[in-house]
């Protein structure tokens, strides 16, 4: 029986796809001059979703036969989607037209890209999480292509689709393997089910290697979706290629959205068995900050920098995933949210310099951008010190959150081992800093300026100094919001 | 809340001091001609060395505890951080120092820094926020994140306003201390967890750790802290920051920054981790000797002028943690004056650099020569603080020299010993440096036409000379605010754990530095 009740505690989602279908309805009758309309709408279609889940937010619902979660955990983080896919238009209307790929498809996508990532945080039952995954997936292939005449993008594109779907793959035969040895997919049932055998000390062996595979298979799914080290080849040459905006896009929130599975999956289904994956991510954990940090600091090109920064922001997440208890899941969560903000800004400032071409993307062209444009130059810097870690800055406030889980788990030496690349990587980010006050301008920089992104700028800008001195509001949301634990 | 003395002047004193130079800065915005922005600046500064005074007035010294306590206010509730600040004997000190310094950086940099003045004197007002918040938290992360925060402004100051070779030295310096931070950033997490889940630096200081703890958590704090002061061997980015570095950045790192990490000993490693502390003093005062004789040794190859500072400052930190490590009241109490001290003095010298190279645009002591003859007052002004350098009798410096020795012959003999050699090398670069500056005949022609030092300039040395000669002669100004808490600070060494533990170390330690290390024992 279909539950009808349960059709409007998804209204959020089901809203996101009838805007998106009304985007591509509306896009051939809007001239191409009135184009930022259907930005306007996109706009409303995430401000009215918002607005429902905050109607929905202190219910802990399992929906459509636990197909479904309707719980705290998943609304924080689908606040975090809302609020980066606002950013995203925000950055994108004027980056579109200067590209010339103003077409109403490109908000239809990226709504739909949102509506499927908010299916995978909320995802009860793996093909639910699966189904999510593909949906934002493809939305994403072809946003990453959307500047078609442009061989990188189209690169980017195939790339990241190739790699894709390879990966989706793995985690479906994990997945299978999953239901091979329990007989389901649903993540309740699962875990009850490795609890139960657990308990049972002959169980665990019976599964032969099995489930030693299917977590292997599950984390290399994830960690491909979170840009792990050794899974994070495609994204240098992703985020280099894509729209910038969609650059921005990817590296928050679909990362954002597939640790939030990532920590739903291994903590309910495999919370039982932590030892034998802890190791596992610790080490992932740890050539990813490694890799990441190591690596940006040889790059020319600011997207691509970018790019090894998010994979070593990955890593320090990944802390938080390793640790896997209370401390550990809210201040991943609230990494994930802070990183949000401090990172969209520092793509904001880079889209900015962006005026067709390859213009403003090689680290150069921000040389001695403080003496023709103070304030940006200064919000790159509030951003990069922030991406650094510094206090007061809401970038020391996740960091110092996650060291604080590392250290009370016992692994004081994995926090020893975050502090040491976070100051490699302050190398880096200082450079940005470094180009823009401290040489002298070469020619003119003109920006590409705009009302939606300054104000996305402002707004991103005021959030990150914000919550480094006041950060106790965003903490005390995110323990209310962690996942129940055993 | 038996260890506070709650603030009752009947506003927030300490927390004013912390806002003016904001404010000052907010006002900075708004303004564009320069002449204006200075002299906002200038007033800001002064404002907030007005309002520090009541600290000197109506500070206690007959109690260690905590006075003029505002908190604890919570900051971030669920994980037990508060705003607290509070000022002991210690801090009290530092913090009317950095006010002191302020304007008189200011007042350096009038003319100096002609280019963004309006960013010059911001970072160098948030400078003074950063630095007094340091010195008057007492939550361990407030603490952390003013110690931080404060590295932002400093490579800005070096980084834009600095000399030729100013990025690779502003960088140098960040990713140095900014390493030595971050291990402090871990212990304090573990130390929250060992102290009962709190960051309170009172609370944290009458906890018990276990030696083992303490052992790693003061590794952590010790290269955080050794590489602020710094004491060798990680003391290489200092000369390349001095050098670099405007005038007032000069100034205000080596006569503020620098203290942060001897305070950081004072207030952390001694009082918190008595234990591991005693394990390391054998190694911490091999460095410091080994600081004071090749930082001294050093100073007397240099030909650039703020190299040889640097290097004296090596040598003189050394005399900080060797008395602060020697762990009696001579000795604390001498390391403490010697940081004052060190203040007013190097800060001066750097001064007096600053304002011949604003007219020669050199400072190779080879390009000097007989400047006394065209610049009277700037001979006299060079003569008075090197021989406060070198730790003359009658000056500040002396004293606190010979408390520090004193104190380190009462307990480590052969230390004391070599320690004295500094002095003697000190006397030795000192008057040659300022032989071959001041006097003998003009060297160049062109110096020959040099003005004197001006009524701004003569401003900002002025009341530092006043006090050179003051705490020479009447140490006991100083003095006076440090008893109780040195004092008390002993008592909390000692009392926790027995001295034979001193040996631990060198017992650990194989080879010639380990035979070394029982020889200091």
């Amino acid at each position: 029986m279909f539950p009808m009740a349960d059709i409007w505690l998804i209204l959020p989602e089901i809203l996101l796809v009838l805007y998106a279908c009304a985007i591509l309805l509306l896009e051939p009758f809007v001239p191409s001059s009135q184009k930022a309309i259907l930005a306007y709408f996109s706009l409303a279609a995430l401000a009215l979703a918002g607005f429902t889940s905050f109607r929905l937010i202190h219910l802990d619902y399992a929906v459509f036969s636990g197909m479904y979660l309707l719980d705290p955990y998943s609304t924080f983080f689908k606040f975090l989607l809302y609020i980066a896919s606002a950013f995203v238009v925000l950055l994108s209307m004027n980056y579109i037209k200067i590209e010339k790929i103003n077409i109403g498809e490109y908000y239809a996508f990226l709504l739909i890209a949102t509506a499927g990532m908010m299916v995978m945080v909320s995802g009860g039952d793996l093909i639910t999480i699966y189904l999510g995954l593909e949906l934002n997936s493809i939305c994403f292939y072809v946003l990453a292509g959307f500047k078609r005449y442009e061989e990188r993008s189209t690169e980017a594109s195939a790339k990241y689709f190739i790699l894709g779907s390879f990966s989706s793959g793995i985690l479906l035969y994990g997945i299978s393997i999953l239901y091979g040895l329990a007989g389901t997919t649903n993540l309740k049932e699962l875990s009850a089910f490795f609890a139960a055998s657990s308990t049972n000390s002959a169980a665990i062996p019976s599964f032969g290697g099995a489930l030693t595979v299917a977590m292997v298979l599950l984390t290399v799914g994830f960690g491909f979706k979170v840009a792990a080290v050794p899974f994070h080849m495609w994204t240098p040459d992703v985020y280099e290629g894509a729209p910038t905006p969609i650059t921005a896009f990817l590296s928050v929130s679909s990362k954002a959205a597939s640790f939030a599975v990532f920590l739903r999956v291994f903590l309910s289904v495999f919370g039982g068995v932590q030892q034998d994956w802890q190791a596992i991510l610790i080490v992932l954990s740890v050539v990813t900050m490694g890799l990441g940090n190591l690596v940006a600091i040889a790059q020319e090109n600011i997207k691509r920098m970018l790019a090894y920064s998010s994979i070593a922001h990955a890593g320090y997440a990944m802390i938080g995933l390793v640790v896997g208890d209370k401390l550990g899941i809210y201040s991943l969560m609230l990494y994930l949210m802070i990183y949000t903000f401090m990172n969209l800004g520092a793509f904001g400032i880079v889209i900015l310099l962006q005026r067709g071409g390859i213009s403003g993307e090689a680290i150069s062209d921000f040389t001695g951008l403080a003496k023709k444009h103070p304030l940006y130059a200064l919000l790159m810097m509030v951003f990069m010190f922030s991406l650094a870690g510094l206090p007061p800055t809401a970038g020391f406030v996740a960091k110092f959150n996650v060291f604080m889980a590392a250290v009370n788990a016992h692994l004081a030496w994995l926090a020893v081992l975050g502090v040491v690349f976070s100051a490699i990587s302050a190398y880096f980010y200082l450079r940005i800093v470094m180009v823009m006050y401290m040489k002298e301008p070469a020619g003119e920089t003109v920006l590409a300026t705009s009302p939606a992104l300054s104000i996305a700028l402002l707004v991103a800008v005021a959030v990150v100094v914000l919550i480094g001195i006041f950060p106790g509001p965003l903490i005390d949301y995110a323990q209310t919001a962690i996942l129940p634990i055993r | 809340m038996e260890n506070f003395i709650l603030n009752d002047l009947g506003y927030p004193q300490l927390t004013l001091l912390l806002v003016i130079p904001l404010i000052g800065t907010m006002f900075l915005a708004f303004l564009r001609d320069r002449e204006k922005i200075r002299v906002v600046a200038m007033v800001t500064s002064l404002v907030n060395l007005v309002a520090s005074l009541p600290l000197f007035f109506y500070f206690d010294p007959s109690t260690y505890k905590m006075q003029f306590v505002e908190g604890p206010y919570p900051w971030i509730a669920t994980l037990n951080i508060h705003y607290t600040v509070g000022v002991d004997g210690i801090s009290l000190l530092m913090v009317l120092l950095t006010t002191l310094l302020t304007p008189i950086c200011i007042l350096c940099s009038w003319r100096a820094i002609d280019k963004k003045v309006k960013g010059f004197m911001s970072a160098l007002l948030i400078m003074e926020t950063g630095m007094i918040g340091v010195f008057v938290a007492l939550d361990f992360v407030l603490f952390y994140v003013f110690w931080e925060a404060m590295l932002i402004p400093m490579y800005l100051i070096i980084g834009i306003w600095g000399g030729p070779n100013r990025i690779y030295a502003a960088v140098k310096f960040f990713l140095y201390t900014l390493a030595g931070s971050l291990l402090l950033l871990v212990a304090m997490i573990a130390l929250y967890f060992a102290g009962g889940k709190t960051f309170d630096i009172v609370t944290l200081m009458n906890g018990h750790y276990p030696p083992a703890f303490q052992f790693w958590i003061f590794l952590a704090f010790f290269m955080a802290f050794a590489i602020k002061v710094p004491m060798f061997p990680f003391h290489t980015w200092l000369p390349d920051a001095h050098v670099e570095a405007p005038t007032a950045g000069s100034v205000i790192l080596a006569s503020v920054l620098l203290k942060m990490g001897a305070y950081g000993f004072l207030r952390f490693c001694l009082p918190v981790l008595p234990h591991a502390t005693l394990t390391f003093t054998p190694l911490i005062l091999a460095f410091s000797v080994i600081a004071i004789v090749y930082g001294a040794y050093m100073a007397l190859a240099q030909s650039d002028l703020k190299k040889l500072i640097a290097y004296s400052s090596v040598s003189h930190m050394g005399f900080v943690t060797l008395g602060i490590f020697v762990m009696n009241v001579q000795g604390i109490e001498g390391a403490l004056l010697q940081m004052i001290n060190h203040g007013i003095t190097t800060g001066a010298l750097f001064l007096l650099v600053g304002m011949a190279y604003d007219r020669t645009h050199s400072r190779m002591i080879a390009d000097y020569g007989g400047i006394a003859r065209p610049m009277p007052r700037y001979g006299a002004m060079l003569t008075i603080f090197a021989f406060s350098s070198l730790g003359l009798p009658g000056t500040n410096s002396f004293v606190g020299e010979f408390l520090v020795l004193l104190g380190t012959f009462m307990t480590h003999r052969g230390t004391a010993v070599i320690a004295t050699l500094g002095v003697i090398l000190a006397a030795v670069y000192v008057l040659w440096m300022v032989q071959r500056v001041l006097f003998g005949p003009v060297t160049k022609p062109e110096n020959a036409g040099l003005a004197d030092l001006g009524m701004r300039e003569m401003a900002a040395l002025v009341p530092l000379v006043v006090l050179v000669f003051w705490v020479g002669f009447y140490p006991m100004l100083l003095l006076n605010f440090l008893h109780a808490t040195v004092g008390h600070l002993l008592e909390q060494v000692t009392a926790v754990a027995p001295p034979s533990l001193t040996e631990q170390l060198a017992d650990r330690v194989t080879g010639p530095l380990g035979n070394y290390l029982k020889g200091l024992l």
